[in-house]
């Protein structure tokens, strides 16, 4: 399994667990979960941006 | 004056609530189950014990007590947040094979956070059946 593949798979578990928990209304547990989802992807392929900066 | 709200919930059942909790701590979305919230409770299942089913495949470790070290304990007490699966990986001897793998401690992680998610799962359902959240 690769690095991404497996922050796909937490970003979508985690998600679908803080939408429903976060939010009462079921059209708002998707968009949560959309938006957590998107801030999983995108905060972890940032901060892997950073670091390759960093390093070089 | 003070007037005590009566939420719809409370003069059904009164320890509903607690056999929510616990239900929802032991079975992952079985507190969501019993509150006849099917679809909720199908993904609550799925989604955490994917993650931990995952954490284990990628070669993560489930957290053991008495190992001398303690921060291995808020390991243990993350890891039993699912205390069904902990309990039968402990059995089964899950999580216990030497480290081979890049992603092995992702996986450690991932049964971690599997376990958290669940307690706030749990914790969601409990709100539900008290009327402090309102579930449509």
């Amino acid at each position: 399994m690769s690095h991404f593949s497996a922050v796909l798979i937490f970003a979508a578990c985690a998600s679908v667990v803080f939408g429903i928990t976060q939010r009462a209304e079921p059209r708002m547990m998707i968009r949560f979960g959309l938006f957590c989802f998107g801030l999983f992807i995108f905060g972890t392929m940032a901060a892997s941006w950073l670091m390759f900066l960093i390093k070089h | 004056m003070t007037t005590k709200a009566v939420l719809p919930n409370q003069s059904r059942n009164k320890n509903l609530p607690i056999v929510v909790l616990i239900a929802g701590w032991v079975v992952p979305g079985l507190g969501h189950l019993l509150l006849r919230k099917y679809i909720r409770a199908g993904l609550l299942f799925v989604s955490i014990v994917t993650l931990f089913a995952a954490g284990l495949a990628m070669g993560g470790k489930l957290y053991a007590t008495g190992t001398g070290d303690m921060l291995d304990l808020l390991g243990v007490v993350a890891d039993a947040g699912n205390p069904l699966l902990y309990l039968l990986g402990r059995m089964l001897d899950w999580g216990n094979a030497p480290v081979l793998l890049a992603v092995a401690e992702y996986g450690t992680k991932f049964v971690a956070v599997a376990g958290l998610l669940n307690v706030i799962a749990a914790v969601d359902a409990h709100s539900l059946a008290n009327g402090r959240k309102v579930g449509l």
